[in-house]
């Protein structure tokens, strides 16, 4: 077996390939984040719940109506979506007004009451999903044993990210997105109905944790608690990359969770804490985030 | 109190519960008396818990309040305190009163450090940067050997007072919580009403114009953030001896969140509000602790309804009646 700074090959590009799935995820998370953020000036502490909700969704339509993985990862992303919709035009509508901080607790009430209820019914062990049978099996590539699933999570999730980077950065209606983002009421005066549009954005927001979550349900638990575990962890994300910039969001997230992975290969007691101590170094040095414009 | 002028001058209505400072002192006397004569008629394990939470709460408001600082991670200054406190008093056998000092102490330079760092940022970043941080003590405090990882740190010795009250009495470990929290409740009332309380409400209402007036901005919130932080450890200290515990449970961010929903359902920016929300959700999880998960889903729907209709809160809403006019929030302009 090759040695490479006194730890094995396999073991180094295992924990890497592990890093790498979770900054999938969390680049998919921050990004939803970064886009609701964006328009709606609002933190959304139910991301998490919304990412969970979405793993649920997935679980509940194999178990209760036979429904695969594949469907699920188009449907649950629509039903967490319209979760979405109801969310902000009976709740986050009224609040827009107020200081950010209601938007924070407000969510927070949401991710709390999501959690409460799918504990009280499932409980919080966590339930397995199989993995698709397509995808079952994985590569020999010589240095390392590749997972189909895993190799499928990481290339779906840069195609998210890409998309969702391109849909906003370079199409006409990311480029009324990013109008209304600036001074909504003048975008407003050229006749785009704004409030739609902050109604869609968020679902959309909504839905990209949901999908998030269809493709973590065969990898980690089905579980209650998944949400509010992976929402801390991609709050320092995106305090480290700003949220300013879409692709700062997707970087931060691959890069955090590549150093995530190699912090478990070298000093395993470190992994959980090492994305917020690299918060606390970033804080030090560039206070704004390493993509954020300075506030 | 010396600067009822200076409530006066300031042209800010959140600040005070009732309209002048006597019937405050008033008030504050009838709830004093109130409280010595509790144990003998209501279980003093549940007021103990109540008058901890109630500093907590207290602690967390003075932030929130009347800095306008959102700190979603307090947990981390309860929580540690309590570990701290617990192993001085466990292991190292020191008195009840040096064990919550110790406690107290380390949880003030904790906060020291983490406010140090979180101030650089602004607004919802403050939030999201105090949570991660408290998120990085709950990991610490999984791992550590000296916590009890999952199990927590149990039989927690109450020990003597200064060597000669045997603080396993209820009644005396209830006069003893009590005291604590009155010098607690007694140190934010006049941070609160000092010159140094109007600065931090000026920061919280405008800080470009607070900063404009020559007021070195980041010192106050870092003053403020670390008293907040010490206090919240007192309290954390103090709850260690009470349950003879410290566990998991105390650096969670669902502890967090808890102390954000007591002063949110009492009223932020009001001295007593925050007591009265710790008192409401102390006693909604000592009744509906049999219901299991549904404290949280309770816990949410409060939130929930808190934001949308009743931001004002308990103590905010009583006082704009007494007023006669609507309460105003902080932190709603």
């Amino acid at each position: 077996m090759m040695e490479l700074l006194g730890v094995s090959t396999q073991a180094l590009f295992g924990q890497v390939l592990i890093g790498f799935i979770n900054g999938a995820f969390y680049a998919m998370l921050s990004l939803g984040l970064a886009v609701i953020f964006g328009l709606l000036n609002i933190v959304n502490f139910a991301h998490g719940a919304q990412y969970m909700l979405g793993a649920f969704v997935t679980w509940m339509l194999l178990n209760y109506l036979g429904i695969n993985y594949w469907a699920a990862l188009l449907l649950a992303p629509v039903i967490v979506g319209f979760f979405g919709v109801l969310m902000e035009r009976f709740m986050l509508q009224r609040i827009y007004k107020l200081d950010h901080i209601y938007g924070l607790l407000l969510t927070f009430g949401v991710a709390l009451l999501l959690e409460g209820a799918f504990r009280q019914q499932y409980g919080v062990s966590g339930m397995p999903y199989a993995i698709p049978s397509q995808l079952q099996g994985g590569q020999n590539l010589g240095f390392m044993f590749l997972p189909n699933y895993r190799a499928w999570v990481i290339v779906a999730s840069i195609i998210v990210c890409f998309s969702t980077w391109f849909l906003i950065e370079k199409t006409r209606l990311g480029s009324y997105l990013r109008a209304a983002t600036e001074n909504p009421k003048l975008v407003q005066a050229f006749g785009v109905n704004v409030p739609l549009m902050i109604t869609l954005t968020y679902a959309f927001g909504a839905a990209l944790a949901a999908l998030a979550g269809v493709m973590a349900a065969p990898i980690y638990q089905v579980s209650p608690v998944m949400g509010s575990n992976i929402i801390i962890v991609v709050f320092a994300v995106v305090v480290i990359g700003g949220m300013g910039s879409i692709s700062g969001a997707i970087i931060s997230g691959f890069g955090l969770g590549l150093i995530e992975g190699l912090t478990k290969v070298f000093y395993p007691e470190a992994s959980s804490t090492v994305i917020f101590v690299v918060m606390a170094i970033v804080l030090l040095i560039k206070p704004a985030g390493l993509f954020g414009r300075a506030s | 109190m010396m600067n009822s002028a200076v409530s006066a001058n300031s042209g800010n209505k959140a600040q005070s519960v009732f309209g002048s400072t006597w019937v405050r002192v008033a008030a504050f006397v009838a709830v004093a008396v109130f409280l010595v004569v509790a144990p003998f008629f209501i279980y003093p394990v549940f007021l103990m818990k109540a008058l901890c939470f109630a500093l907590f709460a207290c602690a967390f408001n003075l932030l929130l309040g009347y800095c306008g600082l959102l700190s979603f991670g307090h947990a981390a200054y309860f929580g540690s305190a309590a570990y701290i406190c617990g192993y001085a008093a466990k292991t190292l056998g020191l008195t009840p009163e040096l064990s919550i000092l110790a406690g107290t102490a380390a949880s003030a330079l904790l906060g020291a450090g983490f406010g140090w760092l979180a101030i650089r940022r602004q607004g919802i970043y403050f939030s999201m940067i105090t949570l991660a941080l408290s998120q990085m003590v709950f990991f610490f405090a999984l791992q550590a050997p000296f916590t009890g990882g999952e199990d927590g740190m149990q039989a927690i010795p109450r020990g003597h007072l200064f060597g000669l009250i045997d603080l396993n009495n209820t009644y005396a470990m209830y006069g003893f919580v009590l005291v604590v929290f009155l010098i607690g409740f007694g140190i934010i009332w006049r941070a609160v009403e000092s010159p140094f309380g109007q600065v931090l409400r000026a920061i919280r209402d405008n800080e470009p114009r607070a900063i404009s007036l020559g007021y070195k901005v980041n010192r106050y919130k870092l003053l403020a953030f670390t008293l907040s932080a010490a206090l919240a450890g007192l309290a954390g200290s103090t709850k260690a001896l009470v349950f003879q515990l410290a566990s998991l449970t105390d650096v969670h961010w669902a502890m967090s969140g808890e102390v954000v929903l007591m002063t949110l359902i009492g009223g932020m920016g009001t001295i007593f509000g925050p007591v009265a929300g710790a008192v409401v959700v102390v006693a909604m999880q000592n009744y509906l602790a049999h219901l299991g998960s549904w404290v949280m889903m309770i816990q949410g729907a409060t939130f929930i309804a808190c934001v949308l209709l009743f931001r004002a809160g308990i103590v905010g809403t009583i006082s704009a009646y007494f007023r006669g006019r609507k309460g105003d929030v902080p932190g709603s302009h």
